[in-house]
């Protein structure tokens, strides 16, 4: 499943508000239909770089290829040409207060397709079945929970089949059962609808059970301290700040440290 | 290059043939764009497909190079319509990704859609909507009490009073709004010399224009029109600011700090509020008899003469009872804001809905009390 040719290519991408640097030099792959990890603790700037890639900011230096085009260079139609092949999912869920959740999930066909109406309630209402919501289709985000709020904006996110999904800490804030849930949503979405994953996140063990690949930005250094899969990087890697970060996380190990 | 994932594969295509049995054989790719061309006609003709035959129709999707979520939409639309033609369908070939992007639609033909809470009969609806009714006066009442309280006790212990925040409170609504509030008063003094002025001018009375300015100007008009722009900007300010802070749960965090929301936040804006509202009305008097002046100078009348007029002409309770009702105006804007804002309920269009609701309902409460007080005054004398 996991080709050789790249989704996401970063070059030299250094990143930053005004004269602070966050991140200096960055370089690295994402490869088509993986679950790709960036990984890091709070303020390391993991958000800051996926809204670089999805190209809500523009960086200081650097370029980012999204299927072959640049997304720090687009403008205009070439760049919603580029957004039309991502979706994303914000941290909060960023659903529409104002619309129910089929009309939220609906809203990028109505924007993006000339599909007829019926087309594209048929569409939503399945993509909320596949996340578990196609029940609560007329309902309000109002009216349910965080949790399914979150899985919703991936109905959202992927209603026009992205090449590339992004979803911003998807399980930030939800009980463990709900959390391994996505989990296995975010497994099934990589690995039968042949969708590449990019997931900015904390959660240890939700990496270990899904990521193919993570890369670990260290707020000190402003760069990549590691890249590879989670679990060989755990084994084999020398970096100390590594392996604390990612031995906190094993399962195994937590039980013995239980608080 | 426009739809640069289709120049990977090949585009789609179906054929239907009628003979010897009935058979719909799609190839290519079936993503969204070949939907969007194919929606409708290949429906129409698998219908056809149905109609022409007594047998089960094939439809035959193994040599789809992929399929969206769009695509799995369609073929779940055409198993649809050929059994509602009274036909068998033979889905034939269906596998790995077609496979998964049906298997939704296939749920949702069994899926109940959640309800929403039982809204009982009229009865029940009606006497809903009494008992809302009901408890918005109850939470105004109670509002109205505590504010009467914070607003008692901040006399008796003024050093309990935020004063940094009142003061930058002052400053926006007050300071800040010094600008519009000149352009406005000017104008309007400009406005009503002028017109009087026409007329009085065929009596040979210009100079009476004075007296009417400055009365009409300093008793109602620069009071009202100070308390319309401080609803228009204050006002809607602070519903919109403590809103906000309902909606991120700010205002529940000040609780269960134990910090009482009506006297952290409600009474600064509220003292800001009646400080400023007398100071913005005395100062839209001033700019408005100079508006004033500035047109009378063109029907002859110089400076020195309309101001001695000006001066003949005002009492002290002409000034005072414009001061007074700016207070209570600046009293009734800020106390509404922060009451619309605090009601707030959850979401983004909730905090539009109160900023607007704090700026109509001001604008009530000041015509409103405006006539009682005109009626008042009147009995008293002033």
């Amino acid at each position: 499943m996991t080709g050789v040719e790249p989704v996401i290519k970063v070059r030299d991408l250094t990143l930053g508000f005004g004269d602070m640097v966050l991140m200096r030099d960055l370089n690295f792959d994402v490869r088509r239909g993986e679950i790709f990890v960036i990984l890091g603790g709070s303020g390391s700037g993991k958000s800051t770089l996926l809204k670089h890639m999805i190209g809500l900011y523009a960086p200081i230096e650097g370029n980012i290829w999204i299927a072959g085009a640049d997304i720090t260079a687009a403008e205009g139609k070439a760049r919603e040409t580029i957004l039309r092949r991502v979706g994303v999912m914000y941290q909060m869920g960023a659903l529409f207060g104002s619309m129910t959740l089929l009309e939220n999930v609906r809203l990028p066909l109505e924007v993006h397709t000339d599909l007829p109406r019926e087309a594209m309630d048929e569409i939503a209402r399945a993509r909320l079945q596949l996340v578990g919501l196609g029940e609560f289709a007329e309902f309000m985000p109002s009216e349910i929970s965080g949790g399914m709020q979150k899985r919703a904006a991936i109905a959202r996110a992927m209603v026009l089949d992205p090449e590339v999904l992004f979803l911003d800490e998807p399980s930030a804030g939800l009980d463990p059962i709900t959390s391994a849930g996505l989990d296995r949503l975010i497994l099934r979405l990589a690995r039968s609808l042949d969708m590449t994953i990019v997931i900015v996140s904390h959660e240890l063990a939700s990496i270990f059970a899904i990521a193919d690949r993570v890369i670990m930005l260290d707020k000190e250094s402003k760069g990549i301290v590691a890249e590879g899969n989670p679990a060989t990087l755990r084994d084999t890697s020398d970096h100390p700040w590594v392996q604390r970060f990612l031995q906190r996380a094993d399962p195994a190990d937590s039980e013995e440290r239980s608080t | 290059m426009d739809k640069p994932a289709a120049d990977s594969g090949q585009t789609f295509r179906y054929d239907a043939t009628a003979s010897p049995d009935a058979r719909l054989h799609l190839t290519g790719r079936l993503d969204v764009h070949a939907v969007e061309r194919a929606w409708s006609p290949l429906r129409r003709r698998a219908r056809e497909l149905a109609e022409g035959t007594q047998a089960a129709v094939t439809l035959d999707v193994g040599d789809l190079e992929y399929c969206d979520g769009a695509g799995a939409a369609l073929l779940h639309a055409l198993e649809r319509d050929i059994e509602r033609a009274g036909r068998k369908v033979e889905l034939v070939g269906v596998q790995g990704l077609v496979e998964e992007q049906l298997t939704p639609y296939r749920e949702l033909e069994t899926v109940e859609p959640a309800r929403h809470e039982t809204r009982g009969g009229l009865l029940a609806q009606s006497l809903e909507a009494v008992s809302r009714v009901g408890q918005a006066a109850y939470s105004q009442f109670g509002f109205i009490g505590e504010l009467t309280r914070a607003l008692g006790s901040a006399l008796l212990h003024p050093r309990q009073v935020r004063w940094g925040d009142t003061f930058r409170v002052a400053e926006a609504a007050g300071f800040q709004a010094l600008p519009i509030v000149s352009l406005i008063a000017f104008l309007l003094g400009v406005i009503l010399a002028f017109q009087s002025a026409i007329a009085m001018r065929q009596f040979g009375g210009e100079i009476f224009v004075a007296n009417l300015v400055a009365v009409s100007l300093f008793r109602e008009l620069g009071p009202l029109m100070m308390a319309i722009l401080l609803a228009g900007r204050s006002g809607a300010a602070f519903a919109a600011e403590i809103g906000t802070m309902k909606v991120n749960e700010e205002v529940n965090a000040l609780q269960t700090m134990g910090l009482d929301p009506v006297r952290f936040l409600v009474l600064p804006k509220v003292l800001a509020g009646i400080l400023v509202a007398p100071l913005l009305a005395l100062y839209a008097n001033m700019i408005g008899l100079l508006g004033a002046a500035v047109v009378m100078q063109g029907f002859g009348i110089p400076w020195t003469a309309f101001f001695n007029q000006v001066t003949v002409a005002l009492s002290l309770s002409d000034l005072f009872s414009g001061l007074f009702k700016a207070v209570i105006f600046g009293l009734l804007i800020a106390g509404v804001g922060c009451l619309r804002g605090l009601q707030t309920a959850s979401g983004a269009a909730a905090v539009g809905v109160s900023t607007t609701s704090a700026v109509v309902t001001s604008l009530v409460l000041i015509v409103v009390f405006d006539g009682l007080f005109a009626v008042l005054f009147y009995h008293m004398g002033v």
